[in-house]
């Protein structure tokens, strides 16, 4: 049994495509936790949507951060939980402290909704490992607010500390500014923490997860944390 | 008690939103704009404590809410 949930804030609106990803993949059903529950319940892992919590107001992913379920994710996170962000689920990690940096409107201040190619640059993550380092796959991004910013001394971090987790590259698997949408800094498109067990990203595995969607490159995100999961169980 | 908040972007950050009216003014026929950096206001009005309380309230706020201190500064003024 792997016990998944996933958050929903006003104003998520992947939470149920996350749901409907996870339940096919991992054959078990999916618990959708309210954020004003005081706890998540006991979970393999935790996913936090896309989508505008709470509009959008002040920061994207800045009122969600406070609200009270997330005080029980940061806190079972922290314990080893593995959390996954996608899109506005990444800015709320970012903004909660449980990831570093922000992301910040895109640089040409338009909201992009395309397919694009990520170029995976680790295996060392709860949610990577079924992928090759260096292997190109194509994922949609949908966001207004992707442009991952954050000072020099941490982005040298995350590169040190091998955490930078996909860049946008060409099919090729080039990374140049040409091949960044939205201006993120070195191209950018998710980040883990130190453990691996807390990954944000900006594209949306869910959306690319069965042949009928038209393509399966992000169905290996949540095949990682399966075998991660069960690998875990013992 | 009035706190007036001022949030800016860091020197250094890039704001496109800035550059955009920055491009518009010019499309008006501004002349003579150097550069455009837009931020946010915020009025809290806080009672029922001291000068010096509310100034510390107020600066936690904004380190724990209203700025994100990765790419912005705030500042503040009480006003009665």
């Amino acid at each position: 049994m792997l016990r998944a949930s996933v958050i929903v804030f006003p104003g998520s609106n992947c939470d149920r495509d996350v749901k409907t990803a996870l339940e096919a993949i991992t054959g078990f059903p999916v618990k959708m936790v309210w954020h004003g529950d005081a706890t998540v319940p006991s979970s393999d892992l935790i996913v936090l949507p896309g989508g505008f919590s709470y509009g959008d107001y002040l920061r994207c992913g800045a009122m969600a951060a406070q609200s009270p379920i997330m005080r029980d994710v940061v806190e079972k996170a922290r314990k080893g939980t593995p959390v996954l962000g996608i899109c506005n689920g990444f800015q709320i990690l970012c903004e909660s402290g449980l990831l570093p940096g922000v992301l910040m409107r895109n640089k040409s201040l338009h909201f992009i909704c395309r397919d694009v190619h990520l170029k995976v640059e680790t295996d060392k993550t709860f949610f990577t490992g079924c992928y090759r380092p260096g292997e190109v796959i194509r994922v949609p991004i949908a966001h207004a607010e992707g442009n991952y910013f954050a000072d020099t001394e941490t982005l040298d971090r995350l590169e040190g500390e091998g955490r930078v987790v996909f860049r946008y590259s060409d099919a090729e698997g080039t990374v140049s500014p040409e091949t960044c949408p939205n201006g993120a800094q070195r191209n950018i498109a998710g980040i883990a923490d130190p453990t691996g067990r807390i990954v944000g990203m900006m594209p949306h595995p869910e959306r690319l997860y069965e042949k009928m969607l038209g393509g399966t490159d992000g169905r290996r995100v949540f095949e990682s944390a399966v075998v991660g999961a069960v690998a875990a169980m013992g | 008690m009035k706190a007036r908040i001022k949030i800016t972007l860091k020197n250094g950050v890039l704001d496109p939103q800035g550059k955009a009216i920055q491009n518009a003014l010019g499309a008006l026929g501004f002349e003579g704009v150097n550069d455009v950096r837009q931020g946010k206001y915020i009025e809290v009005d806080v009672a029922g404590m001291s000068e010096d309380k509310a100034r510390a309230e107020v600066e936690r706020m904004c380190r724990d809410l209203l700025a994100n201190t990765v790419i912005e500064n705030y500042s503040f003024e009480l006003a009665p």
